[in-house]
């Protein structure tokens, strides 16, 4: 392929018996990549309809054509049948590509700090042509989204999935008494609305974080995928010897909507992740702990693992964040006190649940037992405040301000 | 309401993508300061009368409605001009196809038999290659059985509709010969409607020309300068232009030049194609 401008011999390509309308067309565009706009290939090759094939494919191609006199011999034995002359418009294409960072966030400068929109859904560290669409992703700022920490838990989370018909022994014996059941079914309807708000939360986030921050669009999907199971698995736990669910509050429905009316990413995450689902991790590790049955606690035990996942991220991104913006912090706890605000006329938990778990705790109804069950109660609202403080001082608040903010989380723990 | 000051072309609407090719062309005209609308037609016969009109000062024609806006001008004492073209409209060919185990070998053995045509009105799937024939000594109307596919007459075989029919009704052995465009032998391999090997190219047509911007003598020449400067100046390396460019099947503009029509203006005279709309336009 020397002497592309036609000087000496033109490069030849012989297809053999290959038509254009069997891929014969990929080794003309490999020959034709290597030579210069105005530089010619000569074709050889026995298909049948080639000259046929050639005139359609060069004309659409912007490629001249000029067909040879049949006589001449090509390297292979096959007559040339043809030279190309390569048109201008095949270099255009990739004019002005630009590479959408790079694939591996390790390398330097491999996730942009504000990518294009243009670059819309290519893979990061694609070479992306320009003059396509902008696409409108609203949270396309790294310091927003961005934990260096999310391909690692991705990577976690995918290893970590279970499967609720292996992993649970639906079959295990479950002796408590039928009024104790009820109290297990009340917690576990409690959960399963908390879990969908999980659910729903990540998922909407998800389609507006721009697609270069691949690893934290993937890890709020497996974390909607993960939540997709706790609903499965509590309530296939809640209905494994009642027909029938319990009751749904309109305080805790009002509570949960307060997250879902946060427009804000890093302000919901904080809510939902940080504090709420923080707060989840006590109560399913106490469910674990403390449920009248194995079902109950190996249902509590598993999602305990993978909300421990979803929080570790809150918490990441926002520390992250808070170190990139100052302001972040009094945002947050901003939305902490108008959240407390807004329930202000709410009941916070409610009186089913907090009963319901006093009883799941005593496992029967005895004095004795309920007196022991309700100290784990409050045991377990202390040792949520305590996670919440904790998490809370990661994120760079003073003590204080951490047991203030703590204080004001909704009683209805998510 | 026709913006007087706009220099308006003319298409017909043979697919939805019309719409967002001249609605690109216009904002693209209009980044350059060139006022530019356009009006759609159902079919070429309208857009060339609505041109002779005087409703558009361009028209994006067809090469049949090419001929028909040639010869309905010179009838009445104007004249007709091909201003520029794409460069994929200069030296197409059309092809007679025949199964690949045929036995036929020359265009005399399709003497009787079926031929499968696209629409009446197409010159690359119908008009040419039954000109081919006939200068080859077949009279289609006497020599061939002649199956016309028939769909959306009046868009000039724009739709590749009618040249698909032909080519599966080859492939169903319902006629012994079929007629298409040489670009359509290979799209309809790869979208699986010609499997490999199963039919071959009986007989190629010479080249001709196919699409045109045609104007009258009449069209406003300091607009009609700006407007083919500027198309003629579109660059596929433009990334604005080259979706455009992409949907209209072309790389750059060329120059318009009626060379390229002479079977097309042969078939027309010899088939007396244009004779009946030629007599209801001239009245």
């Amino acid at each position: 392929m020397t002497d592309p401008g036609g000087h000496g011999p033109a490069p030849r390509v012989d297809l053999g018996g290959l038509g254009l309308d069997r891929g014969g067309h990929l080794l003309l565009k490999r020959a034709l990549r290597l030579l210069p706009a105005g530089g010619r290939l000569e074709v050889s090759g026995a298909s049948p309809d080639l000259t046929t094939h050639l005139r359609g494919w060069c004309r659409s191609q912007g490629h001249r054509l000029d067909l040879a006199a049949p006589s001449v011999a090509g390297a292979a034995g096959d007559a040339v049948v043809a030279s190309i002359t390569r048109g201008p418009a095949g270099t255009g294409r990739w004019r002005g590509a630009e590479p959408a960072g790079a694939s591996d966030p390790a390398l330097p400068g491999a996730v942009a700090e504000h990518p294009s929109p243009r670059w819309g859904l290519a893979a990061r560290g694609a070479r992306v042509e320009p003059g396509g669409p902008e696409f409108a992703f609203p949270l396309d700022r790294k310091e927003v989204v961005w934990a260096e920490e999310a391909a690692a838990l991705y990577a976690q989370a995918a290893a970590a999935q279970w499967d609720p018909a292996r992993a649970i022994d639906w079959s295990a014996a479950i002796t408590h008494p039928d009024d104790v059941e009820e109290a297990v079914v009340q917690v576990m309807t409690y959960l399963i609305e908390n879990e969908m708000a999980a659910l729903v939360i990540p998922a909407a986030f998800l389609a507006r974080i721009h697609p270069h921050f691949r690893e934290v669009v993937q890890l709020l999907a497996i974390q909607a995928a993960d939540e997709a199971r706790h609903v499965e698995v509590f309530t296939r736990r809640a209905l494994l010897r009642r027909g029938e669910l319990g009751l749904s509050t309109a305080g805790g429905q009002a509570s949960l909507k307060t997250l879902l009316d946060e427009p804000d990413f890093a302000l919901a995450s904080f809510l939902l992740s940080v504090l709420g689902e923080g707060s989840f991790l006590s109560l399913l590790r106490f469910l674990d702990a403390n449920a009248p049955d194995p079902v109950t606690r190996q249902v509590a035990r598993l999602a305990a693992q993978d909300e421990a996942r979803h929080v570790a991220f809150g918490l990441a991104h926002l520390e992250r964040h808070a170190a990139a913006d100052p302001g972040l912090r009094g945002r947050l706890a901003a939305a902490v006190t108008r959240r407390h605000d807004a329930l202000r006329q709410t009941a916070g938990l409610n009186e089913e649940v907090f009963d319901a778990l006093v009883v799941l705790a005593a496992g029967s109804w005895e004095p004795a037992a309920l007196a022991a069950g309700f100290d784990r109660v409050v045991g377990l609202q202390h040792d949520m405040d305590t996670g919440r403080r904790r998490r809370l001082e990661r994120l760079g608040f003073a003590p204080p301000d951490a047991e203030a903010l703590s204080a004001l989380h909704t009683r209805n723990f998510m | 309401m026709r913006d007087r000051e706009s220099l308006t072309l003319g298409a017909v609407a043979y697919d939805a993508k019309v719409v967002t090719i001249w609605e690109g062309f216009k904002a693209w005209f209009a980044e350059r300061d060139l006022r530019f609308d356009f009006v759609l037609y159902s079919n070429y016969e309208r857009l060339v009368e609505g041109h002779l009109e005087g409703e558009v000062d361009v028209a994006w024609n067809s090469p049949l409605a090419w001929i028909e806006s040639e010869r309905a001008a010179a009838r009445a004492g104007r004249r007709a001009r091909a201003v520029a073209m794409r460069d994929s409209d200069r030296e197409l060919t059309s092809v007679i196809l025949v199964r690949g185990d045929s036995p036929i070998e020359s265009l005399a053995a399709l003497a009787g038999k079926a031929v499968a045509v696209g629409a009446a009105d197409s010159p690359q799937a119908t008009l040419i290659p039954l000109l081919l024939l006939a200068e080859a000594g077949l009279d289609p109307a006497n020599d061939l059985r002649v199956v016309r596919h028939d769909l959306l007459v009046g868009k000039h075989g724009d739709h590749v509709g009618g040249e698909r029919l032909a080519a599966r009704a080859l492939v169903a052995g319902r006629v012994e010969a079929a007629c298409l465009l040489d670009a359509n032998l290979l799209a309809f391999a790869r979208e699986g409607t010609l499997p490999t090997g199963s039919t071959r190219v009986l007989a190629t047509t010479p080249p001709f020309d196919h699409c045109n911007l045609t104007v009258f003598d009449d069209a406003p020449p300091k607009d009609l300068d700006r407007f083919l400067t500027l198309l003629l100046g579109m660059s596929y390396d433009d990334p604005v232009a080259r979706p455009l460019l992409d949907l209209e099947g072309l790389k750059r503009w060329l120059p318009g030049r009626v060379e390229g029509y002479s079977q097309l203006n042969r078939a027309v005279d010899r088939f007396a194609t244009l004779d009946a709309w030629l007599a209801q336009v001239s009245r």
